[in-house]
């Protein structure tokens, strides 16, 4: 059987992973300084880290460089799939990366400002490659909105419309954050997850709000995702990949364990 | 030497990472007569069966492989580079014709009535039951151990002896096949940790007794 994934995130900032408190803080100072990239992607690739995502928090031109040397030196190290995110505009960004050996790429923004990005890339790199990641905040009792920018800008598309979209123009995968969540530690949001999830034919990949074992269990199984992706739970010490996963399969969620 | 056919595939720069981590020699082979020192090829793949098998094509690899595979030398193919080896592909406008070297063909994952969700691509880890005993392609590798696979189609042996191992994603299909000197898998060793290490080591060390 497929076994549901556990993805730590590294969010990188100038070559360093950093934290943020809560969502679009990053530029504002509100950052916890966690350790270098590439040591905790190892750290994590021995804990059976089923995948790593890297996000380049700074998306500027000297981020986009530094990236590329943590990529490079991660797919050195690490024999697991690696995705890359953040400030990538162009399908030259998208062969940059994956030259550098990231596995799948993820847009967000650029890809609300030109869907046409997404079948551009899946064109050119396959649909596997192209994660969509969509930030949604919900605005009403029964409204998810997405939002470009970090959160930053309303863009009036309804999350489950945007990720259906998304996935007919040739992603791969989608990555869920819900912004209300992210950062609370508070658990993630299972409507907005299940009803993305059970609307598109390619993984759900849920982001934003684990605070516990339990948050990850029931974003498995009520949020019908496809795999969680976590940050501060892990860069923190509160439990290794392995505890996650210890914990999944005694809830009959079926993972990946580490051969010993 | 093991030659690393590049055709352009996008992993081929994982594929070699790891082969390297494997122990092996590995050159970036693009031309038949890059393989003059080679003791072993490796047919790395992502993407689209036509891409694949038309590049390989353009670089007049097709007749090589296929010489090097009668001939009885050792071949590993990954995921497209499995495909690769089949009749045909039921991927959309596909007409590219595989290599031929197995009957049988490509076909997509469909929904079945246990799974009518069943996401496409298979995007993840998942079992490998191993169906050959004492198969070299698995030396060392535990029953069960989970591979990472990113696909929406796979091959159908007409042959089922050659299926080296099978796994479940709303419909059992080859996941590998081992027969004699070609091995080839649908997963990625090369993405699959220390499994995936483990079976890259095995055909290092097959190709070097070659």
């Amino acid at each position: 059987m497929l076994a549901r994934r556990v993805i730590p995130c590294l969010d990188v900032h100038d070559g360093k992973v950093t934290r943020g408190v809560q969502f679009g803080r990053a530029e504002t100072g509100g950052l916890r300084e966690v350790g270098d990239p590439v040591e905790l992607a190892i750290r994590y690739n021995d804990q059976g880290a089923d995948e790593m995502v890297f996000f380049d928090i700074t998306a500027s031109a000297h981020g986009r460089r530094s990236m590329i040397d943590v990529i490079e030196r991660a797919a050195d190290r690490c024999f697991m799939p690696l995705t890359v995110g953040g400030g990538i505009r162009t399908r030259e960004d998208m062969s940059t990366m994956l030259q550098a050996g990231a596995d799948k790429v993820s847009i967000n923004s650029s890809a609300l400002a030109n869907p046409g990005l997404i079948r551009e890339g899946a064109e050119k790199f396959g649909a596997q490659c192209i994660v969509v990641s969509i930030d949604a905040k919900k605005v009403a009792p029964d409204r998810w909105e997405v939002f470009a920018k970090g959160g930053r800008e309303a863009t009036g598309l309804e999350a489950v419309a945007w990720a259906r979209r998304a996935v007919e123009l040739g992603a791969g995968e989608i990555v869920l954050n819900s912004i209300d969540a992210d950062g609370t530690k508070k658990g993630f949001d299972l409507v907005i997850t299940a009803r993305v999830s059970e609307s598109v034919g390619v993984p759900v990949v849920a982001s934003g709000g684990a605070g516990s074992l339990e948050h990850m269990a029931e974003v498995l199984l009520a949020g019908k995702a496809d795999a969680v992706l976590a940050a501060s739970i892990f860069h923190f010490g509160e439990f290794t990949v392995g505890q996650v996963k210890d914990y999944l399969a005694q809830r009959g969620i079926p993972v990946r364990r580490l051969v010993r | 030497m093991l030659a690393l056919l590049d055709y352009g595939a996008g992993n081929i720069r994982s594929v070699e990472k790891a082969l390297r981590a494997a122990g092996a020699d590995v050159q970036r082979i693009a031309r038949p007569d890059g393989l003059a020192h080679a003791r072993g090829i490796v047919l790395p793949g992502v993407g689209a069966f036509d891409d694949c098998l038309n590049a390989i094509r353009r670089q007049e690899l097709d007749g090589a492989v296929k010489d090097w595979i009668t001939a009885g030398r050792p071949f590993l193919g990954i995921c497209v580079g499995y495909q690769a080896l089949f009749d045909r592909s039921a991927e959309f406008n596909s007409c590219a014709l595989g290599l031929g070297v197995f009957a049988g063909p490509v076909v997509r994952f469909q929904p079945t009535a246990a799974e009518p969700h069943l996401k496409v691509p298979q995007i993840g880890w998942n079992e490998v039951e191993i169906t050959q005993a004492g198969c070299p392609l698995f030396a060392g590798i535990p029953d069960r151990s989970h591979f990472y696979f990113v696909h929406s189609f796979y091959p159908q042996p007409a042959d089922a002896s050659v299926v080296a191992g099978r796994t479940d994603y709303g419909q059992t299909f080859a996941a590998a096949v081992c027969k004699d000197n070609v091995w080839a898998t649908q997963f990625h060793p090369e993405k699959s940790q220390q499994v995936g290490l483990q079976l890259l080591r095995n055909f290092v060390e097959f190709a070097g007794r070659g």
